[in-house]
């Protein structure tokens, strides 16, 4: 069921999606996506495997452009922008706007400095090294990470634990500055001390930037979003307030699906 | 396209909750019992039943650590969500209402006992109506409640106004009757306490009906339900004034 009006309709949207469409090749993957992504807050997109929730997570900074086949339909805005189609944002300053963290950590064979300073350099974000080391230390100050690794700035990323690695990517999104933040399930390959620390991150980014999540934890979803919306077969079933998904879906295949009796 | 089925894919969960709603249903049921049995005590002067009913009250106490416990393992194990975890905090709900309710009946049996060594004083009748309306929206509310038929839940909840109505002619009754002779006054004042107790046992009854709206709509009912019990009102204006 295409729904018609958007949903989670936020008063002060940051990025908005209108009649999305995704095709890979001849295969439709999401089916005319009218979402609200409300400023400040986490949406958390929930749904089972293959509902389409990642390749909209996608449409949000056009990485889908980087599949070969894809091709993306309907509009996407930032700030009223729009991101696709010829007067659309440049996908590369798009991309420093809007950053992602993807599953698995995947921190650049580089060091932890390297690693957080790769955008601002870039980019060229910084006027000398002084103004390049403050950067580097504000964005691991934002991650939590900068008092675990301040005296090993120059060891390798990849040499850390998975949660700090999940934390320097965080790092390294935040450190170009952008104003929303996709995490493509940023924590199903972290243990839970280090997913609550991802979780209590999410909670303080979003005094800053405005964050979207795909999960496959319907508590991590409870837990770290204010807007949920859920997605099957490529289309939007239901978005709403996280607090009345969870409590009182409005739909059945939401209710089936959160509490667990998916046929 | 995939279909939601009745029953949870881990059927464990499934059983849990079904244990729970039994525990509730039995629950329910007992204190139907209970508030039979101290209706009828009252009505038949029937001591033995009254004792019954006050030795009985244990048994919907333990219902009501049942429940208890099984909703907090619930809550801990399977962290519901949804309509399961409104069934949950309705029937944990619901079991604090009914243990109210039976503790009522149990209150009035035990004053029926002493009620027994007394002559007869006439609002017994009126008395007895009032508990029969009541035990007759308890029963319509578990029905409803286990039914989860939120229409039949409001029914229930509207009519308990009937049962605030009574009370306040009861509380007139009780006290003209005393007024006119004092030596009933023990026996008018045990009778006053009773009739409180199943006044309160409406009001349990209407927040079943309220849990049951909860448990099916995902909403709570706001808007306060209209009060007309005025016998506070008028007991302090008219029953003592004029004499």
């Amino acid at each position: 069921m295409a729904q018609t009006q958007p949903q989670g309709g936020a008063e002060d949207p940051k990025m908005t999606a209108r009649a999305v469409t995704v095709h890979y090749g001849a295969k439709p993957a999401l089916h005319g996506i009218d979402l609200d992504i409300p400023a400040g807050r986490v949406t958390a997109l929930i749904g089972p495997s293959g509902c389409g929730k990642s390749t909209f997570l996608r449409c949000l900074n056009r990485m889908n452009d980087t599949i070969v086949g894809a091709r993306v339909g309907g509009s996407v805005t930032l700030d009223g922008e729009q991101i696709y189609g010829p007067g659309g944002i440049d996908p590369v300053l798009l991309r420093m706007r809007v950053g992602i963290v993807f599953q698995k950590p995947n921190p650049f064979p580089k060091s932890i400095y390297e690693n957080v300073a790769f955008g601002p350099r870039i980019h060229t974000l910084f006027r000398d090294r002084d103004h390049l080391d403050q950067m580097v230390e504000t964005a691991l100050v934002k991650a939590g990470l900068w008092h675990e690794v301040k005296d090993r700035l120059h060891e390798l990323g990849t040499g850390l634990s998975g949660g700090q690695q999940q934390r320097l990517c965080i790092a390294r999104a935040i450190a170009v500055n952008p104003e929303v933040i996709l995490m493509d399930e940023p924590c199903s390959a972290l243990d839970p001390i280090a997913t609550a620390k991802v979780e209590e991150l999410m909670d303080e980014l979003r005094q800053r930037y405005t964050l979207v999540i795909v999960t496959h934890s319907m508590q991590q979803a409870a837990r770290v979003s204010q807007q949920t919306a859920f997605f099957h077969l490529g289309r939007l079933i239901e978005a709403g307030a996280t607090e009345q998904i969870f409590t009182a879906p409005a739909h059945h295949l939401t209710q089936g699906y959160i509490t667990g009796r998916f046929g | 396209m995939s279909t939601v089925g009745q029953h949870h894919i881990v059927k464990s969960f499934d059983d849990e909750l079904k244990r729970l709603h039994d525990a509730l249903a039995r629950m329910g049921g007992l204190t139907e019992q209970q508030l039979q049995g101290a209706i009828e005590a009252l009505d038949r002067r029937d001591s033995d039943l009254a004792t019954q009913v006050m030795n009985d009250d244990g048994r919907i106490d333990e219902c009501e650590v049942f429940v208890n416990e099984q909703t907090i393992r619930l809550l801990a194990l399977r962290a519901p969500v949804a309509d399961d975890l409104r069934a949950v905090i309705a029937t944990l709900k619901a079991a604090g209402d009914l243990e109210r309710i039976a503790d009522h009946a149990a209150n009035a049996a035990k004053r029926s006992l002493v009620l027994n060594q007394m002559p007869p004083v006439a609002p017994m009748r009126s008395l007895v109506r009032m508990g029969k309306l009541v035990q007759g929206l308890l029963a319509e509310v578990l029905g409803a409640y286990l039914a989860h038929d939120a229409e039949r839940a409001l029914a229930v909840r509207s009519r308990d106004q009937e049962v605030d109505d009574l009370y306040s002619s009861l509380f007139r009754e009780i006290l003209t009757y005393m007024m006119e002779d004092p030596r009933t006054i023990t026996a008018c004042t045990h009778l006053m306490f009773i009739a409180k107790n199943i006044e309160r046992v409406g009001d349990h009854a209407t927040n079943i009906a309220e849990m049951t709206y909860f448990l099916v709509t995902g909403r709570s009912l706001n808007n306060p339900r209209p009060k007309r019990d005025t016998s506070a009102l008028e007991g302090a204006l008219e029953g003592f004034g004029e004499e």
